[in-house]
C-alpha cells in the first residue's frame, strides 16, 4: 500500500470512528438533562432510571471518545506534518477554545457522573447542562476548524509563505457557519434515530415498555425535528460549495459539462473517463434552481475545473446519494412521527411502526459518515483548498500501512467492545431499573 | 505574550506529569500488587481517581494545542522523527482509558471480562508513562538525527537508546510514587495506608536507583546530563531542594496527621526534578544530533497567532481553573466516604 494512501486512509478511518462517539456525546447529554429535569419535576423514578442508563452509556462514549480524539490531535501531525507546521498558527484558535471547552465538559462530567446522591439536585442537572453545551461547543469549534481548511481565510498566501495571520478571521472563515450548523443538526437527527430505534427494538419485543417508551420518545422528537430540518440546511451547504467549492459541488453531483437548465443526477454511475453519467435520473434546470435559484443559470460543471484539481468524482457522488437518500428517509420517518404524535396515537403500538424505527437505527449515522466523505474527498486533492496539496502534507516517514493496520484493528476491536457493553447494558435493563 | 504561553506551556506539562502521571500511577500501583490486595487497590483507585480521571488528561490536550498552535515547527518535527514513541504513548491512551471506563461501566461485573479490563489497564498504565518519559528523553538529549542514512537512524534510534529508556523508565517509578502517596490519603482503613506506605517507598526506592540509571545512561550515550544539572546554580538548588524534601518525606510519611504534607512534597519533589531539567535546555525543546535544536523563543508561531493564543489561554483559565477546583474540593470533601457506584 501507498504511504501516502495510507495515511489518508487512517485518517478517514480515525475520523470516521471519531465522529460518531463525539456525536453521541454531544447529544446524548441533551436527552439525559430532558429526562433529569423530568424527574427533578415529577419524581417519576423511571425517568431516573432512565438518566442513569443512559449516563452509564455516555460514559462509555465518552471515554472512547476522548481517547479518540486525542489520537487525533496527535494524528493531524504523526500524519500531515507539513500541514500541520502552516495551518497550526492559522487555524489553531477553534482548537484552544476546543481545548477548554472539552476540559469543562470532563470537569462537568466528573460533577454528573459522580454526582448522584452527593450534590444538590438543581446544581447536578445544571452540571449535566454544563456537559451538553461544552459537548456541543466542541464539536462546533472543530468543524470550524475543519471548514477553514474548505474556505480558508484569515492569511496571505505570497510566494508560497503564509503571511499576515489573522486567528480569528481564520475560525469565521466563511463556511464555519454552514458547516457547523450542517453537522450539529446531524449530530442530533443521527443520534436520536440510533437511540430511538434501540428502544423501539425493546418495545416491539415487549421488554420494560414503560421505561423504553418514555427514552424513544425523547430520543425521537430530537431526531425527527432533526431530520426535518436537516434539508434546509444543506440546501445553504450546497449553495456554499457552490460558490467557494465548485469542484466538489460538480462531483457530487458528478456533473461534467458546464450549462444552462443544468441538471440534478439522481443515483447513477459516473463514468468520469466518457465525461457522463449512466443509469442517472436527470432532472433538467433543477441543479441550477437549487443553486442560482432559477431555472437557466448556468452551473459550472467539471469541465472548468483542471484534471489534476478535481477530487475523485464517483466516490464523491456516490457518498452524496447515500447522504440525501437516507436523509430523506429519515425527514419522512420524521414526518410519519409527528402525525402519530398528533392524530394517530395508535400507530405507537403496532408492528410495522416500530419496526421502521429499528430498521432505521443506524440510517443518520450512514447519511453522516457520507456526508463526512463527500466534505473531505470532495475537497482533495487539497488539503487546504486551493493553496496546498494534500500530498505536500504527508509525512516523509515510510511504511505507514502497517500503522494503517494497526488502528484499524484497534478501531475494529474498540467497536466490537463498545458494541458488546451496550448490549451488556440493555441486557440488565430488567435487573437494574425496573423495580 | 510568548512567555505567558511559555508558562502556560510549562504549567500544563507540569500538572499533566503530576495529575496525569497520579492516574497512571495508579494502575502501575496495582500492577505491582499482590493478587490477594488487587482488590482493594482498585476499588481505592476508583473511588480517588474516578470523577477527576477524564480533567487529569486533559492537561495533555492543551500542551498539544499549545504546541501546535504556538510551536507548529517543533511540534510537526516531533511528531515526524518520534513518530514511533508517539504512536505507542497514543495506543496506551487509548488502551487505558477505555479499558478503565469499560471495567466500572460493564453492566454485568463477571469476573473473565473484568480481569480482561484490568490487564489491559495495568499494562498500558505502565507503557505509556514509560513512553512520555522515552518523548522527553528523546527531545532533549540530542539522540534526534535527521541526517541518519537508514530508516532506523532517523525513526527508530532517535529515542531506543539508553537514555531515553531509562528516562522512560524513571518517569514510570516517579508516577508509581505520585499514585502511592495520592492514594495513602484516600484510604479510610489503615490496612490499606500501611499498604501503600509501603509501595510508596518502594517506589521511590525505585525511583532514587533508576534515576542513578539514567546519570549512567547519561555517560554511555554522551549527553551531559551531570553538567547541565551541576553547571547550573538553579538547577542545583532544584535537585537538592528535591533531595531534602525526599529525606523529610520518609520521616513524615508515617503519621497520618500529614497525609496533605506528604502530597505537597512528593509534587514540590516531582516539580523540582522538572524545573532542574527545563531550566538548564531552556529555551531549547529539542536538540538534534548535530547539536542544533528548537528554540521556544525563535521558533514559534508569528505575532497574532500567539497574542490570540495567549488570551485564549488566559480567558480558558478563568473558566477551567475555578471549575477543576471545586470538582476536586467535592469530591475530596467527602473523599471518605464511599463513593456510589452509578
Amino acid at each position: 500500500m501507498d504511504d501516502f494512501i495510507a495515511a489518508r486512509s487512517q485518517m478517514a478511518l480515525s475520523l470516521g470512528f471519531h465522529i460518531i462517539y463525539s456525536c453521541i456525546g454531544m447529544v446524548m447529554p441533551v436527552f439525559m438533562a430532558i429526562s433529569h429535569y423530568k424527574w427533578i419535576k415529577t419524581h417519576d423514578p423511571v425517568y431516573k432510571n432512565i438518566t442513569v442508563a443512559w449516563s452509564k452509556g455516555v460514559a462509555i462514549f465518552f471515554a472512547t471518545g476522548a481517547v479518540s480524539g486525542t489520537m487525533l490531535s496527535f494524528e493531524l501531525g504523526l500524519l500531515w506534518p507539513g500541514f500541520m507546521k502552516h495551518a497550526g498558527p492559522i487555524f489553531g484558535m477553534p482548537f484552544s477554545l476546543e481545548g477548554v471547552a472539552f476540559f469543562i465538559e470532563a470537569i462537568a462530567l466528573g460533577f454528573f457522573l459522580y454526582g448522584w446522591n452527593r450534590l444538590n439536585a438543581w446544581f447536578h442537572w445544571v452540571t449535566g447542562i454544563v456537559v451538553g453545551i461544552s459537548g456541543i461547543a466542541s464539536g462546533i469549534l472543530v468543524v470550524s476548524a475543519n471548514s477553514w481548511m474548505n474556505s480558508p481565510s484569515g492569511f496571505d498566501f505570497v510566494n508560497g509563505k503564509y503571511l499576515n495571520i489573522d486567528p480569528l478571521k481564520a475560525m469565521f472563515n466563511e463556511a464555519w457557519f454552514s458547516e457547523s450548523l450542517h453537522m450539529t443538526i446531524a449530530a442530533f437527527s443521527a443520534t436520536g434515530f440510533a437511540v430511538a430505534g434501540i428502544h423501539a427494538l425493546m418495545i416491539y419485543r415487549k421488554r420494560n415498555v414503560h421505561f423504553h417508551s418514555k427514552a424513544f420518545k425523547i430520543a425521537i422528537i430530537f431526531g425527527a425535528a432533526a431530520a426535518i430540518l436537516q434539508p434546509l440546511s444543506g440546501d445553504i451547504s450546497a449553495k456554499g460549495a457552490a460558490k467557494r467549492q465548485p469542484a466538489k459541488l460538480a462531483a457530487m453531483e458528478a456533473y461534467f459539462h458546464t450549462q444552462s437548465y443544468a441538471p440534478l443526477v439522481i443515483g447513477g454511475i459516473p463514468d468520469t473517463a466518457a465525461k457522463k453519467v449512466n443509469y442517472g435520473i436527470e432532472i433538467p434546470g433543477l441543479l441550477s434552481f437549487l443553486v442560482h435559484d432559477n431555472f437557466k443559470e448556468p452551473v459550472n460543471g467539471l469541465d472548468k475545473i483542471p484534471v489534476k484539481n478535481q477530487p475523485p468524482v464517483a466516490v464523491t457522488h456516490y457518498a452524496f446519494q447515500i447522504m440525501v437518500g437516507f436523509g430523506m428517509l429519515m425527514m419522512l420517518i420524521g414526518v410519519l412521527y409527528f402525525i402519530a404524535l398528533w392524530k394517530k396515537k395508535d400507530w405507537f403500538t403496532k408492528g410495522w411502526f416500530l419496526k421502521m424505527f429499528i430498521w432505521a437505527t443506524p440510517a443518520g449515522f450512514i447519511a453522516l459518515e457520507a456526508g463526512w466523505t463527500v466534505t473531505e474527498v470532495g475537497r482533495q486533492p487539497w488539503i487546504i483548498q486551493g493553496v496546498m496539496r494534500t500530498s505536500e502534507a504527508v509525512t516523509p516517514m515510510p511504511g505507514i500501512q502497517y500503522s494503517f493496520y494497526l488502528f484499524t484493528f484497534i478501531y475494529f476491536t474498540l467497536s466490537v467492545f463498545v458494541i458488546f457493553l451496550l448490549k451488556r447494558q440493555i441486557q440488565m435493563v430488567p435487573e437494574l431499573y425496573d423495580r | 505574550m510568548l512567555y505567558v504561553v511559555i508558562l502556560f506551556l510549562f504549567a500544563a506539562i507540569t500538572l499533566y506529569f503530576l495529575l496525569g502521571g497520579a492516574d497512571f500511577g495508579a494502575g502501575i500501583i496495582e500492577l505491582f500488587t499482590s493478587n490477594d490486595n488487587k482488590h482493594r487497590t482498585r476499588k481505592t483507585s476508583y473511588q480517588a481517581i474516578g470523577p477527576i480521571w477524564e480533567a487529569n488528561h486533559m492537561w495533555l490536550i492543551i500542551t498539544v494545542v499549545i504546541l501546535f498552535v504556538g510551536f507548529p515547527t517543533i511540534y510537526s518535527e516531533m511528531c515526524v522523527y518520534l513518530h514511533i514513541p508517539l504512536l505507542i504513548m497514543l495506543l496506551g491512551i487509548t488502551a487505558r482509558g477505555t479499558a478503565f471506563a469499560f471495567r466500572n461501566y460493564d453492566a454485568i461485573k463477571d469476573e473473565k471480562t473484568q480481569g480482561f479490563y484490568n490487564h489491559i489497564f495495568v499494562y498500558s498504565s505502565f507503557v505509556t508513562p514509560m513512553f512520555l518519559g522515552i518523548i522527553a528523553g528523546s527531545a532533549l538529549s540530542g539522540q534526534i538525527d535527521p541526517t541518519a542514512k537508514t530508516f532506523a537512524g532517523v525513526y527508530i534510534f532517535s529515542w531506543l537508546n539508553w537514555f531515553s529508556v531509562s528516562v522512560g523508565l524513571f518517569t514510570v517509578a516517579l508516577c508509581g510514587f505520585l499514585a502511592a502517596i495520592y492514594l495513602i490519603g484516600e484510604c479510610p482503613e489503615v490496612y490499606d495506608v500501611k499498604r501503600f506506605i509501603k509501595k510508596a517507598k518502594a517506589m521511590n526506592i525505585a525511583a532514587v536507583i533508576l534515576g542513578a540509571l539514567v546519570f549512567l545512561a547519561s555517560y554511555v550515550e554522551h549527553v551531559h546530563l551531570a553538567d547541565w544539572i551541576f553547571g547550573n546554580l538553579l538547577s542545583l538548588t532544584a535537585v537538592i531542594a528535591a533531595t531534602l524534601s525526599l529525606v523529610l518525606l520518609w520521616f513524615i510519611i508515617s503519621d497520618k496527621k500529614n497525609k496533605q504534607w506528604i502530597r505537597v512534597l512528593a509534587a514540590f519533589q516531582v516539580s523540582m526534578i522538572l524545573i532542574s531539567v527545563g531550566h538548564t535546555r531552556f529555551p531549547r525543546f529539542v536538540i538534534f544530533k548535530d547539536g542544533s535544536s528548537m528554540s521556544l523563543l525563535t521558533d514559534h508561531a508569528t505575532g497574532k497567532s500567539i497574542d490570540d493564543l495567549g488570551v485564549g489561554l488566559l480567558i480558558g483559565s478563568l473558566f477551567i481553573l475555578p471549575a477543576l477546583g471545586y470538582l476536586y474540593y467535592s469530591f475530596k470533601k467527602k473523599g471518605n466516604e464511599t463513593v456510589e457506584e452509578h
